[in-house]
C-alpha cells in the first residue's frame, strides 16, 4: 500500500467578495481512491473542484500535491507553466459538456493525440496508433478516428472526453457532473466504463455530482457539501446507509430508491 | 499635388519611430509578435498596409526598392506600392533581386539569394499560426509565452488524416530559433528553406490585425513536421517552360481554352534574367 | 472456549439512530454489545426482529457509524478497530479481511454475474481468469444455470441474485466472514449447498457471524447463539 496521499488540502477557502464559495475544507486523497464531493447547487462544490484544479485562485488554504517527482508542492505556488503542464499530462478535468473539454472540428483521433503531442510527440504513426487504442478503450469503434466529435451521439462525446483525459496515464482526474446530460442507459454505460477504467489505471478522482447513485457507483469517500461547508464525510456506503448530519438525511431521502 | 505635400515615405517621423522601436523589439526577440499602433494607409487592408508601414519606417533615401507579388513584379499591387514609394519617398525603384537593398513581398520569396544588408520585407495577413485552432488571444498569447505548440501539430495531424500526407502548401508553420512558432505568411512552403540562416533581415508586417515580427540574419527558421511524415517541399515535374530552370517554383500559365497550359517561373526577374543570359525551354522537353 | 485468538471482537457497542428530518427522535438500537467470534467459529445473532441484528453486522461492516464501543477485526495479524477507523482502512480491511454476504445484491450495470463474483479476487490482485475459473466453480456449485453467467445479474430472479451474492461472498478467504440471512430465498438443495459452504469455512478456520431466520438452517450451522435482545437498550439501562 502507498504511504502518503497524493493530495492534502488544509483550511482551503473561495471567497467570492463577501460571498462564501466554499470554506474550512481539509481533506487528504490517496492514490487510487475516488472521492465524491455531493451537494446540491450553490452547495460550493463546483468552487472546489475548480479552485482545487487551479482554474480558480483560493483566498486562503493549502492544497499540496505529490508531483511525479516525489516533491511535494502548494498547488496555489506554482507558476501558470507549471499548473498548464500538470493540467496536460498529470491531471485530467472532465467537463459535463463534453463540448467543454474537446476541439468539436478537429477528429476524434486528434482529440486524444493533442496531448501526446503537447508533450513532444512527433511520430504520427505512434500517435494514431495510441488514438485508435484509446477509442477501443472508451467503446468507440477504430473506423470513427477520423470523424470529428460533433457528428458523435452525446455518449461518445463523453467516452471521447475520457480517452482524451486518460492518454497521458494522469494520476488525478477532476470530474464534474460527468453523466449529467446523458439518457439514463448511456449513462448506465458511461459509469461502468468509468469505473473500469479508474480502478485499472489506478487514478485518483475528485468527482463533483449531485447524483448520490453515481457517487455510491463510483466513489470510495464521501464529503457532503451545504453552503460551502463540508458537513459530513466518511466511506461513501456508511454516509449513504447511515447518514449522520440533518442536511445529509434529507439528502438521502430525497432520492428516488430503484 | 506634388510629393513635397508629405513626409518622406508617407508616414510622420513619430510613427516612423513607433514602428523602428517595435522593429527592433522584433528583431531582438526572432519570431514574436510586437503590436503596432497600426496607421490608415491610403490603400485598403489586404493589399499589403502592414508591409508598407514597415517599408517606409526602415527606408531611405539611398534605398533602392523592389517590389514583388506572388513572385511577379509587374502585377496590379507590386506596381503601385513602387509607385508609391517612388513618389512619397522618391527613392530608385528595380525589379532585380540582386540590385534591391529593400524588398517587400506579397507570397514569395526571389529565387535570387539574398545576401547581407538586403531587407526583405513581407505582408502578413493573419499573423498568428495557432488562430484557426484555438480563437481567443489571450490562449493563444500564454501559449506563446509558455511555449506551448502542441496544437500546431494537431493541424498537420489533420492533415495525414485527411489526405496522406501534410497538405499544407503556403503558410506553413516554422519554428523560429527553437522558440517561437511563427506564421511566415502566406507564401509556399517551398520557400520555408530560403528563410532558414538567411544572410538578410526578414521583417513581418500586418496591418489590419497590428502586428510585427522579424527574423534576423542567420536565424534558425525550422518548419514543423513529424518524425514519419518530415517536411519536404514541393516538386515540379517539368523545368520552367520559358527558361528551363529547375528547382525553382512555377506558376501554372493557362494558354487558351482547349486545356493548353504551361508551367513558368513565378519570380518573373528570376526568369527574365536567365533568359537574358541565353538560357531557354530545355530542349528534350519540346519533344512532344 | 477456544484457546485461540479471537478473530472478530466487540465491545461496549452502542448505536441509535437520530432522525434529523422527524424532529430530531432518537431511535436507540443496541446498548453495551460484547462479544467475540473466533476462527473456526460461527456464531449467530438471535432475537425478534428489529432487535437490532442487522444493524450489528452493518456497523460490523463498517457500513454504520458505532456510536460508542469498538469493534476489532483480525486484519493482517492486527486487531484493527472499525469504529474508528479511517475510510481507507476500511476498505483495506474488507478487501483482504472482512466479508459480507447481503441479502440483496446490489447490481452494477453492465457486469456478468461472472465478474460481479469474481471481483473481490480480482480486487486483491488474482489474476482475472484464475479468478473467472473460480467464479465458475461456485457459481456452478450453487446451481446458477450457465446460460445466465454471462449476464448481468438486474434481471435474475431474487433467488439467482442471492446465489450470485454468496458466491461473491463466499470467493475469498477472508479470516472474517458476516452473513445476514443468505439462505432466505433458496430452495431446499442451494439452502444445503450453503450449509456446506459455510461448514468449509469453518473448517479452514474463518470467524463467521450471521443472521438465520430459518431455525433449521440455524441450528445446523451454527456453534453458539448470541441473543441480541440481551443489548437491547432498554434492558442494558
Amino acid at each position: 500500500m502507498t504511504s502518503e496521499p497524493l493530495l492534502r488540502v488544509t483550511g482551503l477557502e473561495k471567497m467570492y467578495g463577501t460571498r462564501v464559495g466554499c470554506r474550512d475544507v481539509s481533506f487528504e486523497l490517496w492514490p487510487g481512491e475516488v472521492l465524491a464531493v455531493v451537494g446540491e447547487s450553490g452547495s460550493g462544490k463546483t468552487t472546489l473542484l475548480n479552485t482545487l484544479s487551479t482554474r480558480l485562485a483560493a483566498t486562503a488554504g493549502r492544497a499540496e500535491y505529490l508531483m511525479r517527482d516525489g516533491v511535494w508542492r502548494n498547488l496555489f505556488d506554482l507558476s501558470e507553466a507549471e499548473r498548464r503542464l500538470l493540467m496536460r499530462t498529470d491531471w485530467g478535468f472532465v467537463h459535463q459538456n463534453p463540448a467543454d473539454g474537446l476541439r468539436m472540428t478537429v477528429s476524434a483521433g486528434a482529440n486524444v493525440g493533442e496531448r501526446l503531442m503537447a508533450v513532444g510527440e512527433r511520430h504520427y504513426g505512434r500517435i494514431r496508433s495510441t488514438a485508435v487504442d484509446w477509442l477501443t478503450r472508451v467503446e468507440i469503434a477504430a473506423d470513427r478516428v477520423d470523424d470529428e466529435p460533433r457528428r458523435f451521439s452525446g455518449g461518445m462525446r463523453q467516452r471521447l472526453q475520457i480517452a482524451r483525459n486518460l492518454v497521458t496515464h494522469p494520476r488525478l482526474v477532476f470530474m464534474d457532473e460527468p453523466t449529467g446530460g446523458l439518457d439514463v442507459s448511456v449513462q448506465a454505460r458511461l459509469l461502468d466504463l468509468l469505473r473500469g477504467l479508474v480502478s485499472d489505471l489506478g487514478i485518483s478522482v475528485i468527482l463533483v455530482t449531485h447524483d448520490l447513485a453515481v457517487a455510491r457507483l463510483l466513489s470510495h469517500r464521501m464529503m457532503v457539501m451545504k453552503d460551502g461547508l463540508v458537513v459530513e464525510t466518511g466511506l461513501t456506503d456508511r454516509v449513504l446507509d447511515d447518514p449522520r448530519e440533518p442536511y445529509t438525511q434529507l439528502l438521502v431521502s430525497s432520492i428516488l430508491m430503484v | 499635388m506634388s510629393a513635397r505635400a508629405y513626409n518622406f515615405a508617407y508616414l510622420d517621423e513619430q510613427t516612423k519611430r513607433m514602428i523602428r522601436r517595435a522593429l527592433l523589439k522584433a528583431v531582438a526577440i526572432p519570431g514574436y509578435q510586437v503590436p503596432f499602433a497600426s496607421r490608415e494607409m491610403p490603400m485598403p487592408y489586404g493589399w499589403g498596409t502592414g508591409g508598407v508601414q514597415v517599408t517606409a519606417a526602415v527606408i531611405g533615401p539611398d534605398d533602392v526598392l523592389k517590389v514583388i507579388d506572388q513572385g511577379a513584379d509587374d502585377t496590379t499591387n507590386a506596381v503601385s506600392i513602387r509607385a508609391f514609394f517612388a513618389k512619397v519617398a522618391e527613392v530608385k525603384t528595380t525589379t532585380r533581386t540582386a540590385e534591391a537593398t529593400l524588398i517587400q513581398t506579397r507570397h514569395r520569396i526571389p529565387e535570387h539569394p539574398l545576401t547581407s544588408g538586403q531587407i526583405l520585407v513581407y505582408q502578413v495577413p493573419i499573423p498568428e499560426p495557432l488562430r484557426f485552432l484555438e480563437p481567443r488571444e489571450t490562449e493563444t498569447r500564454t501559449m506563446h509565452a509558455l511555449s506551448e505548440y502542441g496544437l500546431m501539430h494537431v493541424k498537420l495531424y489533420e492533415d495525414i488524416a485527411r489526405h496522406g500526407h501534410i497538405a499544407t502548401t503556403y503558410a506553413y508553420p516554422v519554428k523560429v530559433e527553437g522558440r517561437y512558432l511563427m506564421d511566415p505568411s502566406p507564401i509556399p512552403k517551398f520557400d520555408n528553406p530560403k528563410m532558414h540562416r538567411s544572410p538578410a533581415l526578414q521583417l513581418f508586417g500586418a496591418g489590419r490585425e497590428k502586428r510585427i515580427y522579424a527574423i534576423p540574419p542567420f536565424t534558425e527558421v525550422v518548419s514543423l513536421d513529424f518524425d514519419d511524415h518530415p517536411f519536404t517541399v514541393q516538386e515540379f515535374g517539368a523545368p520552367c517552360a520559358l527558361c528551363g530552370a529547375e528547382g525553382v517554383y512555377l506558376d501554372e500559365v493557362v494558354l487558351d481554352d482547349k486545356g493548353g497550359h504551361m508551367f513558368v517561373c513565378s519570380d518573373t526577374d528570376f526568369c527574365e534574367d536567365r533568359r537574358a543570359q541565353g538560357f531557354g525551354p530545355q530542349v528534350t522537353e519540346a519533344a512532344e | 472456549m477456544a484457546a485461540t485468538l479471537p478473530s472478530l471482537s466487540l465491545s461496549g457497542v452502542s448505536k441509535s439512530f437520530t432522525m434529523h428530518l422527524q424532529g430530531g427522535i432518537v431511535l436507540p438500537v443496541v446498548r453495551n454489545v460484547g462479544f467475540e467470534v473466533h476462527p473456526g467459529e460461527c456464531a449467530v445473532l438471535s432475537g425478534p426482529s428489529g432487535v437490532g441484528k442487522s444493524s450489528l453486522l452493518k456497523m460490523a461492516y463498517g457500513n454504520y457509524a458505532v456510536e460508542a464501543g469498538a469493534i476489532r477485526i483480525r486484519h493482517l495479524g492486527e486487531m484493527v478497530d472499525i469504529a474508528t477507523a479511517s475510510p481507507r482502512t476500511i476498505l483495506e480491511v474488507r478487501r483482504d479481511s472482512l466479508g459480507y454476504v447481503t441479502q440483496f445484491l446490489r447490481v452494477v450495470p453492465r457486469v456478468s454475474a461472472l465478474d460481479v463474483v469474481a471481483e473481490p479476487l480480482v480486487a486483491r490482485g488474482t489474476e482475472v481468469e484464475t479468478a473467472r475459473a473460480r467464479s465458475r466453480d461456485l457459481l456452478a456449485r450453487l446451481n446458477l444455470p450457465e446460460r445466465l453467467w454471462s449476464l448481468p445479474p438486474a434481471t435474475f430472479s431474487g433467488g439467482e441474485q442471492q446465489r450470485v451474492n454468496i458466491a461473491r461472498g463466499f470467493i475469498t478467504d477472508h479470516p472474517v466472514l458476516l452473513l445476514d440471512e443468505p439462505t432466505a430465498s433458496l430452495d431446499a438443495r442451494n439452502r444445503q449447498v450453503v450449509i456446506d459452504m459455510i461448514g468449509e469455512k469453518k473448517a479452514a478456520g474463518v470467524a463467521l457471524l450471521g443472521i438465520f431466520h430459518d431455525e433449521d438452517v440455524r441450528d445446523r450451522v451454527a456453534d453458539r447463539l448470541i441473543d441480541v435482545a440481551l443489548f437491547a437498550p432498554e434492558k442494558a439501562a
